[in-house]
């Protein structure tokens, strides 16, 4: 075979192999979009549910969603984001953080589901938090903080040595050196970290199958001890136990749900690339 | 030469990183204003000997010193915190490295650390140390661009106006000039020699002719060991050490 064919059936395999990457999404958007794109109206995303789901709007699920994955993040950076630093700039390579960092990789591991059981062992059930926000959002929070140590570890590892050598060498303390020197460098990749999270926090149902999510609730959620509807449990609901409701409204629950996930990785995506145009070496 | 007092005097040091011996049995004085230069070939503890003296050497994971160092006779670990050593002992290293800030910030990096507020204050300083490092002309227009737009040269003087900054008594050198031209690298002698009417400066290169030019007193170094240690003049003119006149005269290294 020549060369120039062998390099023609590469590159044709290659490109096929892109395309049934892309496919199935752009198939999935379409359809998304082409049969629930007519549920979409102030009313659908402004208003609580009624007659059983199957007309009104789903607003008590959309904010539901924003309050977990809000405060599933708000949780899990801080915790994770410390951790990373005490392994990277701390504990240096002895065992316990070898320990440490395989646990951390078994836990990126573990079914959302399992999750959702410890969730309701720890949080509502031994520290009586009962099925509400707090729980639900301390579940998701634990099960992203994997994702957030593991790219925050990266971005640590990722800013060079020398910006701590200067900064020691200036008479600054270990921790000044990692506050001003370190963290503000390595800022875009913990918000990649927590882009990733929040996307899976938004779309998991089982963690918060047990922990908070209501069947239906047609109300606002007062305080982070009530209950709340959720977006993706919602979906599940409406497609799977309530017969009945109108394809576009199931279709349009969906969109939304992608809609808010996509524009929450946006507005991190913005803030990272500013933090980015700031950094030059 | 004029007796005066010790700015650093080093007892016994010696310097391990895990079972190699990288500086061994060190004594030496080194006096307050002079401009003490330290040449030798690659690997024979150059660095670590500059290191020890800050105590960035306790960056290296498996370093160990022993032996005494003592900053205007006070002994540099049990005498002083290891900030304030290193704010009065700066560092000039052989790259530029400007942190990823703006000119400005550079210059008062180790001035916020110590918890220094006042703009006005932090304004004087910048003015100051960049005037001593002969960069004020070139940017004081531009104090507050990125650092890392400077030219090789200016971010070396950028380095040097960093530690003034912070009003030092020793300033410590390696290889500051290795990756500059040689106009940039002649400003910088000047300067040194400038700089040493108002600090203690110790001076590592691998310029022979470099330690030639500027230095008051010169020690070789060769293997971890300091082989001679004299004024410069005599170093260059009648080595006491035949391993010196090799090295001096292009022999090896
Ligand atoms: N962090 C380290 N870990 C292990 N060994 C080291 C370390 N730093 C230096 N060494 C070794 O110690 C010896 C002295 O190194 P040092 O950097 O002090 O030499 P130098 O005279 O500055 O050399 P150069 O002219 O190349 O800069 C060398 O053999 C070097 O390989
Ligand atoms: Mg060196």
């Amino acid at each position: 075979m020549s060369s120039r064919l062998s390099q023609r059936i590469a590159f044709a395999l290659l490109f096929l192999a892109t395309l049934v990457v892309v496919l199935p999404v752009v198939v999935i958007l379409a359809i998304i979009v082409a049969k629930g794109a007519s549920a979409i109206s102030w009313e659908f995303l402004f208003t609580m549910p009624r007659d059983g789901m199957s007309a009104g709007g789903i607003l008590p699920a959309i904010l539901g969603t924003l309050y977990l994955v809000l405060g599933a993040v708000l949780f899990a950076v801080p915790l994770g984001v410390a951790a990373a630093v005490y392994l990277v700039e701390y504990s240096g390579d002895n065992r316990f953080s070898r320990l440490v960092k395989l646990a951390i990789v078994n836990l990126a591991g573990v079914p959302s589901v399992v999750y959702g059981l410890f969730g309701l062992g720890i949080f509502v059930i031994f520290f009586r938090f009962g099925a509400s926000i707090l729980s639900g959002a301390l579940t998701l929070g634990i099960m992203i903080l994997p994702v957030i140590i593991t790219s925050a570890r990266e971005a640590l590892e990722s800013v060079p040595r020398h910006f701590r050598t200067v900064s020691l060498s200036l008479g600054a303390s270990r921790w000044q050196t990692i506050r001003h020197s370190v963290l503000p460098h390595a800022l875009p990749g913990i918000l990649t970290g927590m882009i990733l999270g929040l996307g899976r926090a938004a779309g998991e149902t089982a963690p918060i199958l047990f922990t908070v999510a209501a069947f239906y609730l047609p109300r606002l959620p007062q305080s982070v001890f009530d209950q709340t509807m959720a977006l993706p449990y919602h979906l599940y609901v409406i497609s799977t136990q309530v017969p009945g409701v109108p394809e576009n409204v199931r279709y349009g629950t969906a969109l939304v749900l992608l809609a808010l996930v996509l524009l929450l990785n946006l507005a991190a995506i913005i803030l990272r690339s500013r933090f980015r145009a700031r950094k030059k070496w | 030469m004029v007796t005066r007092a010790a700015k650093f005097s080093i007892q016994g040091l010696h310097v391990h990183y895990g079972s190699l011996c990288a500086l061994r049995d060190l004594n030496l004085e080194i006096a307050a204003h002079e401009l003490f230069t330290v040449i030798g070939p690659a690997n024979s503890g150059k660095s670590t000997f500059l290191n020890s003296l800050n105590r960035l050497i306790d960056l290296e994971a498996h370093s160990r010193v022993s032996g005494g160092i003592r900053l205007d006779g006070i002994d540099i670990r049990a005498g002083l915190e290891v900030e304030a050593l290193r704010r009065k002992v700066g560092i000039v290293f052989a790259l530029p490295l400007p942190l990823p800030i703006s000119i400005y910030e550079n210059v008062v990096y180790g001035l916020r650390m110590q918890g220094v507020r006042d703009a006005k204050a932090l304004d004087a300083a910048v003015e100051r140390s960049l005037r001593e490092s002969y960069l004020w002309e070139e940017v004081k227009d531009r104090l507050r661009t990125p650092a890392m737009n400077l030219s090789g040269g200016q971010q070396q003087r950028l380095c040097m106006a960093r530690i003034l900054a912070g009003q030092p008594d020793v300033l410590l050198f390696d290889e500051p000039t290795s990756g500059l031209d040689p106009i940039s690298t002649a400003r910088i002698e000047e300067t040194l020699l400038v700089l040493k009417e108002k600090y203690t400066i110790v001076l590592v290169t691998n310029n022979v002719a470099q330690a030639a030019r500027v230095g008051d007193r010169t020690a070789f170094f060769l293997m971890g060991e300091m082989v001679e240690v004299s004024a410069t003049s005599t170093m260059f003119t009648t080595p006491a050490d035949s391993r010196t006149s090799d090295y001096i005269t292009g022999k090896f290294g």
